[in-house]
């Protein structure tokens, strides 16, 4: 059972996080990408889409490439902190912002458009800065965006595959994760433990998603 | 110290361009009247500090909020601003909306409780915002901007989103603010009947210009104004109801010791303002002796311009206040009329707009 619970326990730790992190700096990124008119936008929207279109190998690979211990970010992490990125906990955290930042970004953004000016227009008029407006309009308005956000975040950093083989291995309790262990457990013919994790995950992803979209039908009730 | 709203705005856009430069009074209501386009709302938002690239001088009384040095962010211009549609923020009940503003208020001029009752919304405190009607939204909008404690109150169209009933429903609480409290308002409108309920002062603006500006009773006579000309062209009087008559559904009203007779019935004492429009005004030099025509004043002519191709506008003085008549250049002909001239002015009809605020 510890051989089933450990690389799942891994994959929920590195989901959270990797949430976190997303929605942390992605609601900054998506609240400019859309206010902005500047003409950088429909650049850094491709860059921000491009996980969904490329390959989690190619992904993969630069990721190995620029966290590794000769690329710019890997070196400059050996420095300070004295280890290597790839094949760590910490690298497959970087690794996934990357991989999942359209699915935080793209659903904080749409429901910023959605949102529109004129509430916190009206906000600002009340004597709220721009930041009070923000926390204090923007965001719970926008409730149904951050709940997709989070679990379409959470959700596609569990599924993960490509990209940990490339920059993390397999490393028991470090960067061994769920979809890792299957994948291992199908290829020495384990067939039992491979439908163990698989149902488990399958059982675990439907509740998150459903509970997602009722939750989301109960906002937006709430927001018309 | 200056009594007056300095406001000097630039602001350039691809299609429009806006370029004010006007004194608002600290006190009543002024509309910004014209018609769509004109520039009104750009005004508004300059004011408010939403346009970010206009440039100007914007003085609060002796405050300067807007010049080339200083520009006060939105949040630091104490306005309250009540905007064409409700605006209101529907993750919070009616009550949390109106406070908003309030916690984040410097100072309380208008309490909590004054707003409400002055609102009527003693009983949609705790509702949630969409089960409100649109009259009602737009109660909480305004109550909402009052309680922010603004130094001017802006208002864009507030009811021009409303049906008949709902606007009718509205502008006696319009009419309440006016009289109870003594915050200036700048009410921009695209209705004449409107600004003629409500306003004190007057802007015109054309293009992004304004045209015209002054006391209410003053800028209507502009009817060389192709907004205040034509079939809209007439005066306004401000008087008091003296007597009435119930059986005959009539008041009498007076200004300056004149008397007339208007429809409706009004208590004794009632600030009254009435509309005399140009086509309902016509002259003579004698007595018409025995007529269908109520009201029936002495007055002098004081000044008459060409209107159209076949009539002319005749600016009369009865007592202190003013009234158009539209006459024909040919009546002027036959009747020799000249300014100065003492005339009796036979008016058909007069339409008792609204009690102008009392007490300012």
């Amino acid at each position: 059972m510890a051989s089933t619970l450990g690389p799942l326990l891994l994959s929920l730790q590195l989901a959270a996080l990797t949430t976190v992190i997303l929605v942390v700096l992605g609601t900054p990124l998506a609240w400019w990408l859309s206010r902005t008119q500047s003409r950088l936008k429909p650049a850094i929207q491709a860059v921000v889409a491009l996980p969904i279109v490329l390959p989690p190998t190619v992904m993969g690979f630069y990721l190995l490439i620029v966290l590794g211990p000769y690329g710019a970010i890997g070196q400059w992490w050996v420095k300070v902190s004295g280890e290597a990125l790839t094949f760590s906990f910490t690298g497959l955290v970087i690794a996934s912002c990357f991989y999942s930042l359209p699915f935080a970004v793209q659903p904080l953004q749409s429901a910023f458009d959605a949102l529109g000016r004129q509430e916190v227009e009206a906000a600002r008029t009340l004597g709220a800065s721009e930041l009070d407006a923000f926390f204090t309009i923007a965001v719970p308005l926008s409730a149904p965006g951050f709940l997709t956000a989070t679990v379409l975040s959470f959700a596609h950093t569990l599924g993960e595959f490509g990209v940990v083989l490339m920059v993390g291995g397999n490393i028991p309790g470090e960067t061994r994760v769920v979809s890792i262990a299957i994948y291992d457990h199908v290829e020495s013919l384990d067939y039992a433990s491979a439908h163990q994790m698989s149902i488990i995950l399958v059982v675990f992803a439907f509740a998150v998603l459903l509970s997602m979209f009722l939750a989301n039908r109960r906002l937006e009730r709430r927001s018309r | 110290m200056s009594r007056h709203i300095s406001v000097r705005y630039r602001l350039q856009r691809s299609d429009f361009s806006l370029d004010v430069d006007a004194d608002i009074p600290m006190r009543g209501i002024t509309g910004v009247f014209g018609e769509s386009g004109a520039g009104k709302t750009a005004l508004l938002r300059c004011i408010a500090g939403l346009e970010r690239d206009a440039s100007g001088r914007l003085a609060v009384a002796d405050e300067v909020w807007q010049d080339d040095r200083v520009s006060r962010p939105v949040h630091d211009r104490e306005i309250g601003y009540v905007f064409q549609e409700p605006r209101l923020f529907a993750h919070l009940s009616v009550r949390q909306n109106i406070e908003y503003g309030q916690r984040r208020g410097r100072r309380e001029d208008v309490g909590f409780d004054e707003a409400v009752e002055l609102l009527g919304l003693r009983d949609l405190l705790d509702r949630r915002v969409d089960t409100l009607s649109g009259g009602e939204a737009q109660r909480v909008a305004i109550a909402r901007a009052l309680l922010r404690s603004p130094r001017v109150v802006l208002m864009d169209e507030p009811i021009a989103a409303l049906d008949r009933v709902r606007r009718d429903e509205i502008l006696p609480f319009l009419d309440r603010l006016h009289s109870a409290l003594s915050i200036p308002v700048i009410y921009v409108s695209h209705s004449i009947e409107e600004v003629i309920r409500l306003c004190d002062y007057l802007l015109v603006m054309e293009r992004g210009r304004i045209v015209a500006a002054g006391e209410i009773q003053e800028v209507l006579l502009r009817a060389d104004l192709p907004l205040l000309g034509g079939e809209e062209a007439g005066a306004i009087i401000n008087a008091e109801a003296i007597d009435r008559d119930v059986g005959d559904g009539l008041t009498k009203i007076g200004f300056d010791g004149i008397e007339m007779w208007v429809p409706g019935t009004y208590e004794t004492g009632a600030p009254l303002r009435l509309r005399i429009r140009a086509n309902d005004v016509s002259l003579s030099r004698e007595n018409p002796g025995a007529s269908t025509v109520l009201n029936v004043l002495p007055a002098s002519i004081e000044s008459i311009r060409d209107d159209g191709e076949s009539c002319a506008l005749v600016q009369l003085a009865i007592g202190s206040g003013h009234v158009l008549s539209r006459i024909t250049r040919r009546s002027r002909a036959l009747l020799d009329l000249k300014p100065g001239d003492r005339v009796l002015a036979q008016i058909k009809s007069v339409a008792v707009k609204n009690a102008p605020a009392a007490g300012r």
